[in-house]
């Protein structure tokens, strides 16, 4: 079933095209990655997708549901959660009340928010930091309280942002472990923007290449890594293969 | 590469593997972050303490009364917790709105004269106008959130502050209009003088006090114990991240203006029998509340309260250190101290 549809969708900022009629589609259960050189709009994509800005033009839906420029929460409530790129802790907050206030939002009792809460901290790892000042976690640690946040709203769809992004590779594969547990064990579709090759490769069943705010080309990882138009692209980039 | 992880590939202490992709998080305070916050919050509990110890010994010696000094610090500490309720409202709002709410004083004043009405007309006890006041001045904070304010979020913060600043002439001007200039009064039937420390205290002031403490603690309990507090305590944090977990942020907003109304309108009932009303009587308290909240830290509710206590105690300490002066003057040296010394607040950190 397709569960995410984004059609035709458009965003400029004062002239310049960030987006420029992107269409995709997403299948329930399936891990589409994103790649494409840095400017090319992977972010502004994200953000009209997941309602932080209305599109100029186009249309996403979500299991059917028209949800274009719905306001944030909404989405949230529609079954979609998003991680940043930039992380953004309730800085204030511990990392247990971080994910139990996405927990509450999503409208689990106060009662039952902290216990639930408590599991979605012990999937991602966090378990020994549960207690401690958002604000005071290190990258790796920010990065799984981003995902345990977005995890906490139990979304059908989750958008990730450079979720690998900072972290040093022998961080990196258990983080691509627990995305894998995430689609096989609960069904979560995936779609995550990355610069990390290898796991572009590893996690994605399709890739969408976004160059200049435009589709240069989709379809499965490996094909699309020897199109050539792919590598001319990425022309004067740093490469980025290092994996784990 | 063989930084240490642990087997579940838990970040590790250092926290070195920050880039350059992220300057905004990274921040040199670890785990024990909040424990040296806390830290050095107590020691400075205790030099406020310490300071206003010496503060109360040098009233004894230049007074030389013992009874004058102790009806100072009973009537201080007694106005002060009214004070710290008016400033909860205040610092509330602004931790989490982002909002300079000028109008708070107005807002009491308008509670100050509902009370007025209620014991004139309908011969009402003044605290019961609490059950009519409070909840009014709640919905009044929510319609001038929904109504006015919410139109200039994300726009510059002159705006938002002249718009409160119009919103109390409006207030101020709207109760001269409909109540006239004269000064109105109410009396508390049965107030009489109680003795506590060699000090006497009105009935009025111990009950003004003990209820503002017992709405102060209803008020944070409601900020940590409760779902609409913790998603409170979210917004004020982070509002874009509120939002994406699915907080309705709009909502959020209207809530906490309205709580903080209602703080304001509870407190102007509470002071209803102990001051002069005028159409202008909410703007000294707005003046104090201000002074309470930069002490306390801008949106740390408990820094209020213990602000509050602080700048009443300050008042009338104030008052027999420079007799004949205007009592607001010693505390407007402690709030240039203030923001000398410590601009943050004596507990500066967001609710």
């Amino acid at each position: 079933m397709t569960l995410l549809e984004v059609e035709s969708v458009s965003k400029s900022f004062r002239g310049l095209r960030a987006v420029d009629d992107v269409s995709f589609t997403v299948e329930e259960g399936s891990i589409l990655g994103i790649i494409g050189p840095n400017g090319a709009g992977k972010t502004t994509l994200f953000n009209l997708v997941a309602g932080a800005l209305p599109p100029d033009t186009g249309s996403v839906r979500l299991a059917g549901t028209d949800v274009t420029g719905a306001k944030p929460h909404r989405i949230s409530h529609a079954g979609m959660a998003r991680t940043f790129q930039l992380m953004k802790p309730f800085g204030s907050l511990s990392v247990l009340e971080n994910v139990a206030v996405a927990r509450m939002a999503a409208g689990a009792s106060r009662r039952r928010a902290p216990a639930e809460a408590a599991d979605v901290v012990d999937r991602v790892g966090l378990t020994r930091w549960r207690d401690a000042r958002s604000e005071g976690l290190p990258t790796a640690g920010l990065k799984r309280l981003e995902l345990a946040r977005a995890l906490a709203s139990r979304p059908r769809v989750l958008l990730l942002d450079e979720v690998l992004a900072g972290l040093v590779p022998a961080e990196r594969t258990p983080v691509m472990e627990l995305l894998e547990t995430l689609r096989r064990d609960d069904g979560i579709t995936l779609v995550f923007v990355e610069h990390i090759m290898a796991a572009v490769m590893r996690l994605s069943d399709s890739v969408l290449v976004l160059d200049q705010g435009r589709v240069l080309t989709s379809g499965e990882p490996h094909q699309v890594t020897q199109d050539p138009r792919v590598i001319e692209a990425y022309l004067g980039e740093e490469p980025t293969v290092a994996g784990p | 590469m063989t930084r240490p992880t642990t087997a579940h590939g838990a970040p590790a202490e250092d926290g070195g593997a920050v880039t350059a992709a992220d300057p905004a998080t990274d921040t040199p305070v670890a785990a024990t972050g909040g424990r040296a916050w806390w830290r050095g919050a107590v020691g400075r509990t205790a030099l406020v303490l310490l300071l206003a110890v010496l503060a109360v010994a040098l009233a004894y010696w230049r007074s030389g009364s013992g009874v004058v000094v102790s009806q100072a610090v009973v009537t201080g500490i007694l106005i002060g917790g009214v004070y710290g309720l008016v400033a909860m409202g205040l610092t509330l709002i602004f931790g989490v709105l982002d909002i300079v709410n000028f109008a708070h004083g107005a807002f009491l004043a308008v509670a100050l004269y509902v009370t007025v009405e209620m014991t004139g007309r309908f011969g009402v006890h003044p605290y019961l106008a609490l059950l009519v006041a409070v909840p009014v001045m709640f919905l009044l904070g929510a319609a001038v959130q929904r109504g006015i304010l919410s139109f200039s979020i994300g726009q510059p913060l002159e705006n938002q502050l002249l718009i409160t600043l119009g919103l109390a002439l409006l207030i101020d001007n709207l109760l001269l209009l409909v109540f006239g200039p004269n000064p109105r009064s109410v009396a508390l039937p049965g107030d009489s003088g109680v003795e506590i420390l060699g000090a006497v205290a009105t009935v009025s002031r111990l009950l003004a006090f003990g209820v503002a403490l017992v709405l102060a603690a209803l008020l944070y309990l409601l900020l940590q114990r409760t779902r609409l507090g913790t998603a409170i305590r979210a917004v004020a944090a982070n509002d874009t991240g509120a939002q994406l977990v699915g907080i309705d942020t709009r909502r959020i907003y209207m809530l906490t203006f309205a709580i903080g109304t209602a703080c304001a309108g509870a407190a102007g009932v509470l002071v209803s029998p102990l001051v002069t009303i005028e159409p202008t009587t909410g703007e000294l308290f707005n003046i104090i509340a201000f002074v309470v909240v930069v002490l306390g830290g801008m949106g740390n509710v408990v820094g209020a309260l213990v602000g509050g206590l602080l700048i009443g105690l300050t008042e009338q300490l104030g008052a027999l250190y420079l007799p004949g002066q205007s009592p607001l003057l010693a505390v407007f040296v402690v709030f240039v101290l203030v923001l000398f010394l410590r601009p943050q607040g004596l507990f500066g950190s967001k609710a």
